[in-house]
């Protein structure tokens, strides 16, 4: 057994172990541990931001930060293409 | 990339309309169901994807531009930033919901619980979903229809 072969199998074993104890250590499935903002915007989402789906509103209103994120990627990412695959005048 | 053969194109005559009317349902009702800009403008970028693999990136290309289109996408995104940046305006926070509320465009505010569909309703939300989905179109379909023009080409890289 060359070295390569130990530091696989100690990789392979150590993400193992922790990908299952993060498995038993999670709460059971349909009983969320912290639901206190959950709530509060479930219950508040139709008066403050006037929408009845929660999601868009949560998207759009109440986390609109990462919004703006995911556009910057997009944009980012249109203007990579665009460069890479611009038209070369020879 | 050619054209392909007459069924292909046949069916894809016949569901690009349907595909168009499906994303702009989603985009304009992103409020009201589940969806919104970003999901809305993936459909519609799937269905001008069909037309690209349906007819060829050369075709295209002779119908809209590639800058055209990067012009919609930077559109949509100073929209949308345009949008966030009144929210300071009128109700002092970055993305506030100014419009929510009063009695302006989609200004009603729905009863709370479950109740109708309408779609006056949501504030600033419907007009951050049609510019994001306008950036959505026009940047995914640019990605594509660029990079399908690139392998088309037959001396790429001499």
């Amino acid at each position: 057994m060359d070295k390569r072969m130990v530091a696989a199998v100690l990789a392979f074993t150590i993400v193992t172990v922790f990908f299952f104890f993060s498995i038993f250590l999670i709460h059971p499935f349909g009983e969320p541990g912290q639901v206190r903002m959950d709530d509060r915007i479930i219950e508040n989402t139709q008066n403050e931001s006037a929408s009845n789906n929660g999601v868009t509103s949560v998207v759009f209103d109440y986390r609109g930060f990462d919004t703006l994120g995911e556009a910057t990627i997009l944009f980012s990412a249109v203007a990579g293409v665009i460069m890479i695959f611009r038209r070369v005048k020879e | 990339m050619t054209e392909m053969t007459r069924i292909v194109k046949t069916i894809a005559n016949i569901l690009f309309p349907f595909t168009m009317i499906f994303g702009l349902y989603i985009i304009t009702h992103g409020h009201l169901t589940p969806g919104g800009g970003f999901q809305g403008g993936a459909v519609i970028a799937s269905g001008c994807a069909l037309l690209l693999v349906t007819y060829g990136s050369r075709w295209v290309l002779t119908r809209i531009k590639e800058k055209r289109l990067a012009a919609f996408e930077s559109m949509g995104a100073i929209g949308f930033i345009t949008i966030a940046l009144l929210g300071i305006v009128f109700s002092m926070v970055f993305f506030g919901n100014f419009l929510a509320g009063s009695n302006l465009l989609f200004g009603n505010v729905p009863a709370t619980g479950s109740t109708l569909a309408d779609l006056n309703t949501g504030g600033v939300l419907p007009l951050m979903n049609f510019a994001v989905g306008v950036k959505v179109i026009a940047g995914l379909f640019v990605i594509i229809l660029i990079m399908s023009y690139a392998s088309s080409i037959k001396e790429w890289g001499q």
